[in-house]
Formats: C-alpha cells, sequence, structure tokens
C-alpha cells in the first residue's frame, strides 16, 4: 500500500478486491478461508463478520495512529481487534446461535487473522480515517469473494446444492449426481483453494 | 490407571487424529510460509510446541479459575491473547538472553508466533471441549505442539524433494503446496475413528 497522500480512493478499494486480493494474492487469513468454506452460508456470515472487525479496526487504530510507540503496536492492535471480535461473537451467539454453533472457534479466532493485523499494520497505521475505511471494505469485500466462490465450488459438488437450493440432483432424491464427500472434507478445501490460486495465476498472465 | 489411559488416549488423539493442522485447518500461515526448510520447519515447531504448552496451561488456570467463577467470561478473549502475546514475549527475551545462535537463527519468526491460530485455537478448544484437570490440559496442548511439529516437518521434507519436480508455470509455488498438503491430509484421514 503506497503511504503517498494522492492515492486514489477507488484504487485503494479495487485494490483490496483483485490486485491485493487477501486470499489469492496476499495468501492472509488462510485458516478461516479452509475451514468455513463447506457451506456459502457459513462463508458469508464469516465475510461478513470479518468486514465488520475490518472496519471497526482501522477506523479506532487510523485515530490512534499519532500516538503509537512503535514496540507497543502490535499488542495495541490485537487489543482493539480483539475487542471487536468479542462483540462480532457476542452479536452471532444471541442473533444466530444455529451459525455461531457451526462456525465454533473460528468467530473468536479472527483476532489472529492476519489479514487484519495486515491492514491494521499497511494502511490504518499510516492513512486517514476515510483512506482506512475503504481499504477496510475493499479487503473485507475481496476476503468475502474469495471465500464464497471457494465455498460456492465446494457445496455444489459435496452436495449438489447452493444455498439450499438444488443445482445438480442427487442420487439421494433420485437425480444423476452422486455427491463428492471428500470435497466437504479437508482435503477438497486444499485442493480446491490449490487449483484456483493456480487459475488465478494463469489469468493474471493472460492480462500481463 | 484410568486417568493415565485417558492422557495418554488424549495425547495420540490429539497428535495424530485431530491434528491441529490436517484436521482443524489451524497453524496454516506457517505451515505454508515456513515449510522451505526443514531446519527451519524444526525451529519452528520447537517455539511453538513451548508457546502453545504454556499458554494452554496458563489460559486453562485463567479461564477456570479466575473468568468462570466470576461470570467474567466476555473478557475471555482479551485475556487469551494477551496471554500468548506475553508469554511469546517471555520466550523471545529468554532466547536472546541465554540462547543467542538460536535466537539470530529463527528471530523473525519468534514475533510471528503470536498471530500462529493453532495457538489461540488450542486455547479455545481446551474450552471447548471442557477439560477438567490441569494435567490433561497441559498433555493436549504439549500434544498440540508436537502434532504441528510433525506435520510442518513432514511438508518441509516434501517441499525439498519438491524443488527437484517439473511443476506446471501456473502451479508453482503456493498452489502445489497446497495440493500437496490436500494429499498428506488425506493420508491422515486414515487415523480417523482410531480414537474419538
Amino acid at each position: 500500500m503506497a503511504s503517498d497522500k494522492k492515492i486514489s480512493l477507488g484504487n485503494t478499494f479495487f485494490a483490496g478486491i483483485w490486485k491485493e486480493n487477501p486470499v489469492f494474492a496476499l495468501l492472509l487469513g488462510m485458516c478461516p478461508t479452509l475451514a468455513v468454506t463447506t457451506t456459502v452460508g457459513a462463508a458469508l456470515t464469516m465475510g461478513a463478520s470479518v468486514i465488520f472487525v475490518l472496519i471497526c479496526s482501522n477506523i479506532v487504530i487510523s485515530m490512534m495512529r499519532n500516538l503509537l510507540k512503535p514496540h507497543l503496536r502490535i499488542l495495541m492492535f490485537t487489543l482493539t481487534i480483539s475487542t471487536f471480535v468479542t462483540i462480532a461473537d457476542l452479536s452471532l451467539k444471541a442473533f444466530l446461535p444455529d451459525m455461531s454453533a457451526k462456525l465454533g472457534p473460528f468467530i473468536p479466532l479472527i483476532i489472529v487473522n492476519c489479514l487484519i493485523i495486515c491492514r491494521a499494520e499497511a494502511c490504518a497505521s499510516k492513512n486517514g480515517i476515510i483512506v482506512s475505511i475503504t481499504d477496510a471494505i475493499g479487503s473485507g469485500l475481496g476476503f468475502t469473494l474469495a471465500l464464497s466462490i471457494l465455498a460456492a465450488i465446494r457445496e455444489l459438488l459435496s452436495t449438489g446444492q447452493i444455498l439450499g437450493f438444488t443445482i445438480l440432483a442427487n442420487t439421494e432424491t433420485g437425480g444423476w449426481y452422486t455427491p463428492w464427500a471428500a470435497m466437504a472434507m479437508p482435503v477438497g478445501a486444499f485442493v480446491t483453494l490449490g487449483l484456483l490460486l493456480g487459475v488465478v495465476n494463469l489469468i493474471n498472465k493472460k492480462k500481463a | 490407571m484410568d486417568t493415565f489411559q485417558t492422557l495418554v488416549l488424549g495425547f495420540i488423539s490429539v497428535v495424530v487424529v485431530n491434528n491441529l493442522v490436517f484436521t482443524k485447518f489451524l497453524g496454516i500461515c506457517p505451515y505454508l510460509g515456513v515449510s522451505g526448510r526443514i531446519d527451519m520447519a524444526f525451529g519452528m515447531g520447537c517455539a511453538v510446541t513451548f508457546v502453545i504448552t504454556l499458554s494452554g496451561t496458563l489460559t486453562w488456570l485463567i479461564d477456570n479459575l479466575i473468568l468462570m467463577s466470576y461470570g467474567l467470561e466476555v473478557l475471555r478473549l482479551v485475556c487469551f491473547i494477551l496471554v500468548i502475546a506475553g508469554a511469546v514475549q517471555l520466550v523471545e527475551m529468554y532466547v536472546r538472553k541465554f540462547f543467542p545462535p538460536l535466537y539470530d537463527s529463527f528471530g523473525v519468526f519468534l514475533p510471528l508466533i503470536t498471530t500462529n491460530c493453532a495457538i489461540m485455537g488450542l486455547c479455545l478448544f481446551l474450552n471447548l471441549w471442557e477439560i477438567e484437570t490441569l494435567v490433561e490440559a497441559v498433555v493436549l496442548s504439549f500434544g498440540g505442539g508436537i502434532g504441528f511439529t510433525m506435520a510442518i516437518c513432514i511438508m518441509a521434507g516434501i517441499r525439498e524433494s519438491l524443488l527437484l519436480a517439473d511443476v506446471p508455470e501456473a502451479l508453482q509455488g503456493a498452489p502445489i503446496t497446497l495440493i500437496t498438503a490436500g494429499i498428506l491430509t488425506m493420508a491422515f484421514m486414515g487415523f480417523a475413528g482410531m480414537i474419538r
């Protein structure tokens, strides 16, 4: 992230979505990416929580950027982030208890998601509030997009459905598609993400 | 005898059957980032094992003795991350003072352990699995660290030989590492069902 004053908001925003996409380009936040992408619903919930935490923590860190001492920086970041993660975790428990039980420890684990600390360090601690918010929304959406693509592929191949709508009629209900159980397991996550990264590399090379 | 058996089974379970990296997707960042060379991978594994044992024990004590008895569960996440950051700082100072050569060789990775989700994850799992005794908490934390070390060393070994392989251009680097990890995971699925 360039720290000069004239970076346009549009560039900051779109960099987060494709060129500096947290998952596909920077390989940040891999643990939740792999763990919660068994269904699209879980991926969207995770994405929304990350966007919320990212925006709030970027705002706070951007406001106190001039008071930060270098050696206490990381500690302040993690404390700010963990406060907002607690809020997100408790809200999910209250309003979406099923989803919260399914995601289990992965909402609390947003605290140690390198994506958020990276944005705090690379952007919010150097720029003003407006730039930081734009950056947070851009990276957050990029993260959600990556999660949703991965989840859509895995959910479709492992159950034949997306968000509960049947796309491929599976054999249990008299259709032709045999669900691919491995896609719902860790193997599916690793291999699908590996192949997706390969596709992204190919696209980038075509463009260049 | 019964407790001893529980401990041994718990240890094996957390090392191979419920391995943090292969089944829980924890600690993927260092698993992909530091697994280039086997000696570095081993150093990272040792540092993580130490921090995970220390912080697993401390967070279990804090969680059960302080937070739960005073109804302060809301503060759990903030406390856990403080304990982990403190433990990492402690290890860093200790290693710098007493083992300077070791500090130079993996100095960069030490601060990174704070954001290793295997550690935070294990502390949360100790709470989720409702571990009741301190000894059990210590054994499980240690097992988690050993499991992580094993996973990262296996990966580093494979990647060292992978350097000689002819990988398609688009898949070089991270993609092929992820696919390798996927195949490794499949191998470890064979242990599932051995112990619950």
